[in-house]
């Protein structure tokens, strides 16, 4: 009797297509309901007028868009861009030497890595209140400034363009390592000896060999810094203050005190395009990868 | 790559390594600091971690943080699991464009993710709390057990599952016998990265979370805005310490199947 | 099963096809193997054999509409692997890592609830046939055990459930040379002890003579030729099977019947007799492979009547122990290589040298006329 039960329940699983989409079932429902429609509803929202209390009315227009025209909000973009820019340059200074070292590293090469991953995976409100400890008026910095008589009022580091792109640096320096090292792991120490019994000094060998072959690597790092850089709320607002806006800032701020639902969606909107586009140029860059999987 | 290391990469390095570590351990060093406002150092104590005891909206936070935290995780690893048995036994049609939205989640900024959601709760008339917070919490944790379990999986020898197959083992058997106890794993290491990313969230959750429900990671961010004592490094640490505990636990599942593993009959001896 | 069964085919295999996408894997292949038979499919990486196997094994399906698969008489295309009557060993063993080996060998067992006192005795009778001592490594897990302990604990495992088939994907790869020849010799006589009907699938054209009743050969996803290691290797029917087994030497030429009704061949600055064969035609092209050692070398006015003889120049001697290679170059043909055996070189040394103009002679009964294309 069960085994029959059982022959039939297997029978109806093992049939290629039904199973697949018994396992596909939930997940995709829970993803469609609760990411993709709310972001069409909210994309739906950036062309509605805004309501009363904040939220919509009725009608399409494209008034939220047409205001990013306005200087100051165009500012917000250009600031939001160049520091991811810039964020993202930082990292590769920062990061490439280091994911050269850990390459060449041997037997520390895991025990590195996790000390560069291990960071990157605690809390980012953590993280960034560790530097908020570190680079306030009363924080440390200033403290032992003050103590060494190199300076004799505290230092205005908080809330200064240069507070949030340590932070950002700091938080994404570890997405920059990784795809760096991966692409110099692969590199074969055999061209580099090639390059070297033919007569190429070790400067030389860097630029004209190793650098190029880990060029997909440096560009990986550098999508996986500039796209969330873009995206970056947490940073800008506690290390920022308010005169530091970048988007993320201005969609939070729509959302809570300025009560401009519309006009948050349209920024909100905004960033993930531009979000998206980086993420094609990635994808692009890299060729078809293995199923779409990323590194 | 194995040649000596020059002085001046070293130097680099270090400097980098020190800038990656040393905000986090000074925050944990002074933590333990006996003077309510100054950063010298007084002395050591525990009384911040006290104070932490005292305080109803941080052991409520912590509570509520571990609810949601266990919920989604539970919620998630199962949606995620069997996504990347979907994906990775199964051909289907669509197969690359649902890979790819899967991936959507991930690359998504925080702050689009959490204001669609409130949009979509106030459009439903959810009342905002633990309810919609798991939901959020769930929807941007699927994407990271996929890719953990997926990894694994796409490194399983899939010869395993045939060769019990010809030996008798029907699918249901096959799975719960041969491709579960290698999955495990990978699957526990999904857990802990999806409850981590759970645990640690505070984009999001500050916009799903309503007036009401605040999970550790609020509580942390309104101490942060307004007061200035060392409980705020206190309890920062606890996160670190607990964090870092997680994700060392599931990188030593990832790596159990490297060494002991599912690959292990490839090497003749 | 009535002795008047036991005649029918076990194994047949009508028709069938298999594409991956736009690659035709298999292409209309058909044979069948006999009950208790060493039945090998033979052929280069990519030839189709391996999917051959896992369309047996179930682990494939034939394309729509392509044929049948019938095992010990019945139609399988549908049924799944566990329900059919065989077991496979896989080409890396595919041992369960975390299973030791006398769990992993009960593993089915179990699962149909075999009695207990029925399981450890099939299970130490697996382990004795191929001789491991099921004291000493039923505790063992895989990655504890050589290369050559995983491959018998795979064959045991396969052997556990007393298959009526077994079906083997080139099993002796990753051993050494001598264990392999061992090993070889230890399941041809474990084919003929069981009874069982094996399937073995292999590269190596040496094993496949070595071990088999029967062998297919397959290229490109066709049959090529399907026969004993004697006939595929004395009478292969394709060029491809005459240098994939073996190696042969090709002449070509058109053929013309003369009046005694013999055939003979014509080509460019050679003419040679060839044995009557029904695809012979007046005026045809004909393509004849002789193996090296089917020749022998001779001065060239000592050439024995009644044999075919091309002359040419002595290129290479290439020693290899047992026999001699002495390739000659002829004119309009090529090199040519003879298979001389080896009477002692210290002894009897052989008396052509390098650039000595010899005739390269054969009996012309012993070539073959191949098949065109």
């Amino acid at each position: 009797m069960s085994i029959s039960w059982r022959r039939r329940v297997v029978r109806w699983f093992s049939h290629p297509g039904s199973q697949a989409w018994t396992l596909l079932g939930p997940g995709m429902s829970w993803l469609i309901v609760f990411f993709l429609v709310p972001i069409l509803i909210m994309l739906a929202y950036s062309f509605m007028p805004r309501g009363i209390y904040g939220g919509v009315d009725s009608g399409v227009t494209l008034e939220h868009y047409a205001r990013f025209i306005d200087p100051l909000y165009l500012d917000v973009l250009q600031r939001t861009f160049l520091w991811s820019l810039a964020c993202t340059v930082i990292c590769l200074v920062l990061g490439y030497p280091v994911a050269y070292l850990i390459a060449g590293s041997g037997r520390w090469r895991h025990l590195l890595l996790l000390l560069v991953v291990l960071p990157f995976w605690t809390s980012f409100l953590v993280r960034t209140f560790a530097l908020i400890f570190l680079l306030r008026d009363t924080g440390l910095i200033n403290d032992w400034l003050l103590r060494l008589g190199l300076t004799h009022e505290p230092l205005i580091i908080l809330y200064t363009p240069a507070a949030v792109m340590v932070g950002l640096v700091y938080g994404f320096l570890p997405l920059m390592i990784l795809p760096v090292y991966a692409s110099l792991e692969k590199l074969d120490a055999s061209l580099l000896e090639a390059a070297e019994v033919l007569g190429a000094r070790p400067s030389a060998s860097f630029w004209r060999v190793t650098l190029p072959l880990s060029m997909p690597g440096v560009i990986a790092g550098s999508l996986l810094v500039f796209i969330p850089a873009l995206g970056s709320f947490l940073t800008s607002d506690l290390l920022g203050g308010a005169k530091q806006m970048m988007i993320g800032n201005l969609v939070q701020n729509q959302f809570a005190a300025a009560r401009n639902w519309p006009f948050g969606s349209a920024a909100s909107f905004i960033v993930m395009v531009l979000v998206l586009v980086a993420v094609l140029i990635y994808l692009r860059i890299r060729g078809r990868g293995p199923a779409g999987t990323l590194p | 790559m194995n040649r000596r290391a020059p002085r001046w990469l070293l130097a680099v390095s270090g400097v980098v390594y020190a800038f990656l570590h040393l905000p986090l351990l000074i925050l944990i060093v002074f933590s333990f600091n006996d003077s309510k406002f100054s950063v010298k150092w007084e002395g050591f104590t525990f009384r911040w971690y006290k104070r932490l005891l005292e305080r109803p909206e941080i052991l409520y936070g912590l509570k509520l943080s571990l609810l949601v935290g266990l919920t989604a995780t539970l919620i998630a690893t199962l949606l995620g699991t069997l996504l990347a048995l979907a994906l990775a036994r199964h051909r289907f049609t669509g197969r690359r464009a649902i890979e790819a939205f899967l991936y959507l989640p991930i690359v998504t900024p925080e702050i689009v993710m959490g204001i669609s959601l409130l949009i979509l709760f106030v459009l439903l008339r959810l009342p905002l709390g633990f309810a919609t917070i798991t939901i959020a919490h769930v929807a941007f944790c699927i994407s990271f057990v996929v890719l953990v379990v997926l990894a694994r999986l796409q490194g399983m020898d899939q010869q395993l599952e045939e060769a019990a197959m010809t030996l008798g083992a029907d699918e249901m058997a096959t799975f719960w016998r041969i491709t579960l106890p290698q999955l495990w794993p990978g699957i526990f290491a999904g857990a802990l990265l999806a409850f981590t990313m759970s645990f640690d969230d505070f984009v999001i959750t500050s916009f799903v979370s309503g007036s009401g429900s605040s999970t550790l990671p609020i509580v942390v961010y309104g101490m942060v805005r307004k007061t200035v004592e060392p409980s705020i490094n206190a309890i920062s640490t606890i996160i670190l310490l607990v964090t870092a505990l997680l994700i060392y636990l599931a990188d030593r599942m990832v790596r159990r199947d490297a060494k002991g593993g599912s690959r292990g009959c490839d090497e003749a001896a | 099963m009535s002795t008047a069964v036991s005649h029918q085919p076990v194994v047949q295999f009508i028709g069938v096809s298999k594409s991956f996408g736009d690659i035709r894997a298999v292409s209309d292949v058909s044979f069948e193997v006999n009950p208790g038979e060493f039945f090998s499919v033979l052929g280069p990486s990519g030839c189709g054999k391996t999917t051959t196997l896992r369309l047996l094994a179930g682990l494939e399906q034939p394309d729509e509409g392509s044929g049948e698969i019938r095992l010990l008489g019945q139609i399988v295309n549908q049924t799944r692997p566990y329900e059919r009557p065989l077991s496979m060993v896989f080409q890396n063993y595919a041992l369960f890592p975390h299973l030791s080996v006398a769990r992993d060998l009960l593993l089915n067992l179990k699962q149909r609830k075999t009695p207990r006192a029925e399981i450890d005795r099939r299970v130490g009778r697996a382990l004795e046939t191929v001789r491991l001592d099921p004291a000493l490594f039923g505790r063992r897990m895989p990655g504890q055990l050589s290369g050559g302990q995983r491959q018998r604990v795979a064959l045991a495992r396969a052997l556990v459930l007393e298959p009526a088939i077994l079906l083997l994907d080139e099993p002796l790869g990753a051993i050494d040379l001598k264990l392999r020849k061992e090993m070889q010799l230890e399941l041809k006589a474990l084919n003929k002890q069981l009874r069982t009907t094996f399937v073995y699938v292999t590269h190596d054209q040496e094993e496949a003579l070595t071990m088999s009743d029967r062998i297919a050969v397959m290229e490109n996803g066709q049959l090529a030729q399907l026969g004993t290691p004697a006939e595929i290797y004395e009478n292969p029917r394709t060029e491809f099977v005459a240098t994939f087994i073996g190696e042969s030497n090709f002449f070509q030429g058109h053929a013309t019947k003369d009046s005694r009704g013999e055939w003979s061949a014509h080509g460019p600055g050679l003419s040679f007799r060839v044995p009557d064969t029904p695809r012979l035609e007046n005026g045809s092209q004909v393509r004849v492979a002789v193996r090296p050692e089917w020749m022998d070398i001779c001065r060239p006015d000592q050439v024995p009547p009644a044999e075919n003889a091309v002359i040419g120049t002595i290129d290479d001697l290439i020693y290899l122990g047992e026999t001699i290679h002495v390739v000659v170059t002829v004119p309009q043909v090529g090199k040519v290589k003879v298979a001389v055996r080896n009477e002692g070189q210290l002894l009897k040394p052989l008396v052509w040298k390098r650039g000595e103009t010899v005739a390269v002679v054969w009996r012309p009964e012993e070539c073959q006329v191949l098949e065109a294309g």
